[in-house]
């Protein structure tokens, strides 16, 4: 097994891809955590727990789930508002959670808005701006959310989800693989369960940015 | 948009089934048939859910393109072509791969230099696109002959790359060769070699799943970018890219992308090891000696080490797969006992010797050896007498056979 693990950063000026240090995707029914295979009960934990802990817990929805294309995806998208609704239930005051879109993997210029959106060629920025020092995808097509992903790790310390629809993430800092309607709402459940065991990181978000 | 698995069990428009592909693989009663390994090419195709085909002839792929024209014929390929060159062929199969089509393309030596510029293009737009290449000569004075010398182009080029030995091996891999390159971890496409003439012209036995069972067809919708989209990245990339700004996030996204790739090159080798059952084949591995080969250079090594076994030698046998990903840990551990690694190839830069040497500690005991190209064959015997030589062991020549 490989000893590199997939944590917060900033790590590089350009960071490795993870496959490439050896971390390998979880098998159907595990997910990874800082890549390391892990059951997904765990992960459900983990996750919760880093949202519950984040100054300014972020849901990034992307193409997959914003667009009604299949019936599938509908539902999703009511899932993971759900989620995003629990995570505002569930913080405490001083925390404050952000559902930030993903539309499409058009290069923007001149600029983004980097408030409102967030585009993998230049997560960093949105990630700066909102001072997010956890989020998750879902949704994102998985090339995309790689580049992203890598992209928040080289720059940023910022604790990466991945919801992923297929295999999972290994950019990312814990990912859960097969992502269905009820992966997301066991772990909107989670959080509610988690809810007030979990202090909450009161200094600024540590993302890179200038406070 | 059907789930894979509620396709198994139905049918197509030919009457074949859509069936398990581990089960077909696996499971499914064999016929033995005796057939060429363009022959093979068709007949795995035939079994393929393949929906397009488009190729330009060149020697020695042109006749399985040919044989493919006819399952267009019977209906079994939704489309089939003749691009303009080679270089349009691979641009069209990236428009139909795009689109959300299983792709097939054939190609061979020059073929493949001239379209080269695609296959950096395919992986950087993730196309699951398979492309058999029958490598022969690629350089001046022409020679139409095997040569493998081509394959060394192919590997950095970040698709996968296997090398069939047999006409078996081409088969099942074609077959195989699908399911690893469409993995939405992996999907990147996919050069299947072989050495030109010994496996494609050449009649051998091979044991052909049944007729009436197929692939299940490709989902493009599993793809990690989204199928044909004009208006994002891979396509808009080429009109306003990030990679033309100047700064620092465009050049560090572009990186990202490359990086992305050699990752997903990385993530099929779990996939190439459960289909292909490892990235290797090995033999008597705790010998001094150890052959490590790829293609038809593996049955030589393998004749030749029935002939030393005659004369009390005893040697190993590492059957090289798949050349990307690369067998680094598996070739390390076969190797490790051996004191002498040879390493017979049919070109002459050796790349698959370089590529051993870069992998193997103490690398000196690699003999980037013996080398035939151009089309020359290579008996077992030179390989016996490159083994004895570095043994110090009393050898005949084969100079001036042929004169």
């Amino acid at each position: 097994m490989s000893d590199y693990r997939v944590l917060p950063g900033p790590e590089h000026f350009l960071p490795p891809a993870a496959a490439s240090m050896g971390i390998r995707l979880p098998n159907p029914g595990e997910a990874h955590i800082n890549g390391v295979i892990t059951s997904e009960d765990k992960a459900y934990e983990e996750a919760a727990r880093q949202f519950l802990m984040a100054k300014v817990p972020t849901v990034f929805p992307g193409p997959l789930v914003l667009w009604a294309w299949n019936e599938k995806a509908a539902k999703k998208a009511t899932a993971v508002r759900h989620l995003f609704n629990t995570l505002k239930e569930c913080v405490q005051p001083g925390q404050k959670p952000m559902l930030i879109p993903m539309p499409d993997y058009r290069p923007k210029y001149p600029k983004i808005n980097p408030e409102v959106e967030i585009n993998p060629n230049h997560p960093n920025l949105t990630i700066w701006h909102n001072k997010i020092d956890c989020c998750m995808f879902i949704g994102v097509h998985c090339h995309q959310a790689n580049l992203s992903l890598k992209i928040i790790r080289g720059g940023t310390s910022c604790y990466t989800i991945a919801m992923c629809a297929q295999a999972g993430h290994e950019d990312a800092m814990l990912s859960f693989r097969d992502a269905s309607v009820e992966k997301i709402m066991r772990l909107a459940d989670t959080v509610k369960r988690l809810k007030g065991t979990v202090q909450p990181r009161l200094t600024s978000a540590k993302n890179g940015a200038s406070s | 948009m059907a789930d894979t698995h509620s396709i198994i069990g139905t049918k197509n428009k030919k009457g074949q089934t859509y069936t398990d592909t581990w089960k077909m693989m696996n499971e499914a009663p064999r016929t033995p048939s005796f057939y060429t390994g363009s022959e093979v090419i068709k007949e795995a195709i035939r079994r393929a859910s393949c929906d397009v085909m488009i190729a330009y002839p060149i020697t020695p792929q042109s006749e399985a393109a040919a044989l493919i024209g006819e399952l267009f014929a019977e209906g079994y390929i939704g489309d089939y072509f003749r691009g303009e060159s080679e270089f349009a062929v691979m641009s069209q199969c990236a428009g139909a791969a795009f689109g959300g089509a299983r792709v097939f393309t054939t190609t061979a030596g020059p073929g493949t230099m001239r379209a080269m510029e695609n296959f950096p293009m395919w992986s950087g737009a993730r196309l699951p696109i398979q492309m058999i290449v029958t490598c022969r000569g690629i350089n001046s004075p022409l020679s139409i002959q095997p040569d493998t010398l081509e394959i060394a182009y192919l590997l950095n080029t970040g698709m996968l790359v296997w090398h069939a030995e047999t006409a078996q091996d081409f088969f099942d891999w074609i077959l195989k060769g699908y399911i690893v390159s469409e993995e939405p971890d992996v999907h990147l496409p996919l050069a299947l070699c072989c050495d030109g003439f010994f496996v494609t012209h050449t009649k051998d036995v091979v044991n052909l799943t049944p007729a009436d069972m197929c692939l299940p067809p490709y989902d493009p919708y599993r793809s990690p970018v989204p199928c044909m989209d004009m208006e994002c990245p891979p396509v808009r990339m080429m009109r306003d890219p990030f990679v033309m700004k100047s700064n620092y996030i465009s050049y560090a996204t572009h990186a990202s992308w490359q990086q992305e790739i050699w990752a997903a090159v990385e993530r099929s080798r779990k996939h190439t090891i459960h289909w292909l059952n490892g990235l290797v084949d090995t033999e008597n591995t705790d010998a001094d000696i150890v052959i490590v080969a790829s293609g038809t250079a593996v049955s030589q090594g393998r004749e030749a080490i029935r002939m030393l076994e005659d004369e009390g030698v005893r040697c190993g046998l590492v059957k090289v797969k798949s050349l990307r990903p690369w067998p680094e840990e598996e070739i390390r551990q076969a190797t490790k006992n051996a004191k002498h690694i040879f390493v017979p190839e049919f070109n002459v830069t050796g790349w698959l010797a370089k590529e051993i040497r870069a992998t193997v500690p103490n690398s000196q005991r690699v003999h980037a050896g013996p080398h035939v190209c151009g089309g020359m064959t290579m008996p077992p015997e030179i390989i016996v007498s490159e083994i004895k030589t570095a043994l110090g062991m009393k050898t005949f020549s084969m100079a001036g056979r042929g004169s």
